[in-house]
């Protein structure tokens, strides 16, 4: 297990380093690079000042240099200051980052307690009017933008029913104020989840040993739960590590719509404002949440099911 | 990741229908995806004929109906009613559909191209061009993709160019993995050595023997994937990373409608319509046709 783990965290590693190529690539890609780190008013500039951010970006040197000294850079932890705030790029995420996962936090319980228990219920009335009704939900939950989920929401919940705060966190831990982002944010997560854990409970049901316990006279609620569900928990445990990362990507949508003040918002504000040192942070930053995610993932596994082997 | 699991297959033991239940229209649209079909067939018909069934330009602007209401309210002269700036909704989403079957047909044709290229590539030479491309995609399924599509938006500026090379950077991994696995199958079997043994050449073999085995997985993943794709699409307009305005997108006009909810929720709520429409269309009949052609792929769930 310890060699697999390094596997895993060489892999990480190896993405996490090559989307900060790519980020490299990018930011050299079209044009003098000084001009996205001064931004919009960089034309009437003091070629002094100018001079000193071609320093700044090491750009008097080879380009391999160049991407060196960035990497080290930002191993250090030094992410460079945001153009529109002013301020080191670190900073502002370690600020904004607690909302953006108590959020996240808050949705990926809500989906994983809706959808696993209604995945089971599903697969254990096949075919019934409660099967169709889950899997329409499930069905629903994938297809529908999440965009337009929460618009929907926040118009029948906030304009016209006034029921619900349209947006913003609120102060302090404002109950009412989760609802609608983290009922938009499960739901897709809540739709694959039922999906998956279905499937996976409809194979194991179908099974031999499934089959043998009843007719050793197990009652029909011991086996679902104890022997059916115990083995079907594989494939939406695997899922729930994608379902965090998909979360980090719905809070960039969410918290737009939702007006809430995290990272997700952070991305787009730095988006609309062209700020790339900020966004690109912000990229390596997920980048590194989703290897941890990975990795975590991985350890649970072995734990669980000694039967898989990596190939 | 690589998981080998034991699983066992599952005969669905359905009861035979008898020929009373097999007239009913409930049992027809159950079994055959009629209206998703209608849905997508219409997409298709509106998105290559935009120019001659939209009522009107989608982008020309007039000022007096701005946000007018749906039904010709207000004096427009709009079916689905104006948006901010005084254009026909309902044009802008047949313009819209065009966007999302270009998306559907370059992201998904090349990605197709590109990923079953290489699931036969790694699959069939195996060793280290398999180690190389299996690791490669692993790899790539651990980018933040949304983030990078914003550094690319802030760098290349948002077009629809940009737009495609990400989809296209997105769509071909699925492809890789699935076909890799059919290829790891079917290149054991006895028809594959036996083409061998006639001398048969590699491309001949890869070509003939092996590829036709592939076909099934190819076209469910793409259905299945297809949605995702225009979803993708769709959320990176939304952000304003993806197709400008005033080039109607589903997408944009979602994000631009979003300011007046409270005055003119059509503006947002019809685009949003289509697009979940769209969508689930896709994937309904994804589905079908995974349970009809390969019910092995059930697990991507």
């Amino acid at each position: 297990m310890g060699r697999l783990i390094a596997r895993r965290i060489f892999l990480g590693l190896i993405a996490l380093l090559g989307a900060m190529l790519i980020l490299f690539a990018l930011s050299r890609a079209v044009g003098d690079p000084r001009y996205l780190f001064i931004g919009e008013d960089s034309v009437g500039i003091d070629p002094v000042v100018w001079e000193e951010w071609g320093r700044k970006l090491n750009l008097d040197k080879p380009v391999p240099i160049q991407f060196a000294l960035w990497l080290g850079d930002i191993l250090t932890g030094d992410f460079g200051d945001s153009v529109t705030l002013q301020r080191p790029v670190l900073q502002a995420i370690r600020e904004k980052a607690p909302h953006t996962i108590q959020l996240g936090i808050v949705a990926w319980l809500l989906g994983t307690a809706v959808g696993v228990p209604l995945g089971v219920f599903s697969a254990t009335n096949r075919g019934k009017l409660f099967d169709y009704i889950a899997r329409s939900f499930a069905l629903l939950g994938q297809s529908v933008p999440i965009f337009w989920i929460a618009l929907v929401l926040i118009f029948t919940f906030a304009v016209w029913l006034h029921w619900l705060p349209a947006g913003t966190k609120g102060e302090g831990l404002a109950f009412r104020n989760y609802i609608m982002p983290a009922v938009t944010l499960a739901w897709f997560p809540a739709a694959s989840y039922l999906r998956i854990t279905r499937t996976s409970m409809l194979e194991i049901l179908d099974s031999e040993f499934v089959k043998f316990a009843r007719a050793k006279g197990v009652t029909l609620e011991t086996v679902r739960w104890k022997h059916a569900f115990r083995n079907a928990i594989i494939p939406p445990l695997t899922l729930s590590v994608f379902v965090l990362f998909g979360l980090l990507n719905g809070t960039i949508i969410i918290e737009t719509v939702f007006a809430w003040p995290g990272l997700g918002r952070l991305a787009i504000e730095a988006l609309w404002a062209t700020d790339f040192p900020l966004l690109a942070g912000l990229t390596i930053i997920y980048g590194a949440a989703f290897v941890v995610m990975i990795l975590l993932l991985d350890i649970v596994y072995a734990i669980l099911d000694p039967r898989i082997r990596y190939v | 990741m690589n998981v080998q699991q034991t699983s066992t297959a599952s005969p669905a033991a359905q009861t035979a229908p008898t020929p009373q239940q097999r007239l009913t229209l409930w049992y027809i649209l159950r079994r055959w995806p009629i209206l998703p079909v209608l849905l997508l067939g219409l997409l298709v018909t509106l998105g290559l004929g935009a120019d001659w069934i939209a009522p009107n330009d989608p982008i020309d602007q007039s000022l007096p109906d701005r946000n007018a209401r749906p039904l010709f309210q207000d004096d427009s002269p709009y079916l689905l009613g104006g948006d901010h700036v005084g254009r026909d909704v309902l044009s802008r989403v047949i313009h819209g559909a065009r966007v999302s079957l270009s998306v559907m047909a370059v992201a998904l044709s090349a990605g197709m191209l590109i990923g079953t290229g290489l699931g036969l590539l790694a699959g069939y030479a195996g060793g280290l061009v398999d180690e190389v491309i299996t690791r490669i995609v692993d790899i790539w399924m651990g980018f933040p993709f949304l983030l990078l599509a914003l550094v690319a938006a802030i760098i290349f500026g948002a077009s629809f160019s940009t737009i495609m090379v990400l989809m296209i950077l997105v769509a071909w991994v699925s492809f890789v993995r699935n076909v890799r696995a059919d290829v790891l199958v079917l290149k054991e079997s006895n028809f594959v050595a036996f083409a061998k043994i006639s001398g048969a050449s590699t491309t001949r073999i890869l070509a003939r023997h092996i590829f036709p085995g592939t076909v099934g997985t190819i076209t469910v993943i793409a259905s299945l994937s297809v949605g995702n794709l225009i979803l993708y699409e769709a959320t990176l307009s939304f952000l304003g990373a993806g197709i400008p305005s005033p080039t109607p997108s589903w997408g944009n006009m979602v994000a631009e409608g979003r300011d007046y909810l409270q005055t003119a929720w059509w503006t947002s709520v019809i685009p949003g319509t289509a697009l979940f429409l769209t969508v689930m269309s896709l994937n309904f009949f994804g589905d079908w046709l995974r349970d009809r052609l390969d019910p092995r792929l059930r697990q991507l769930g």
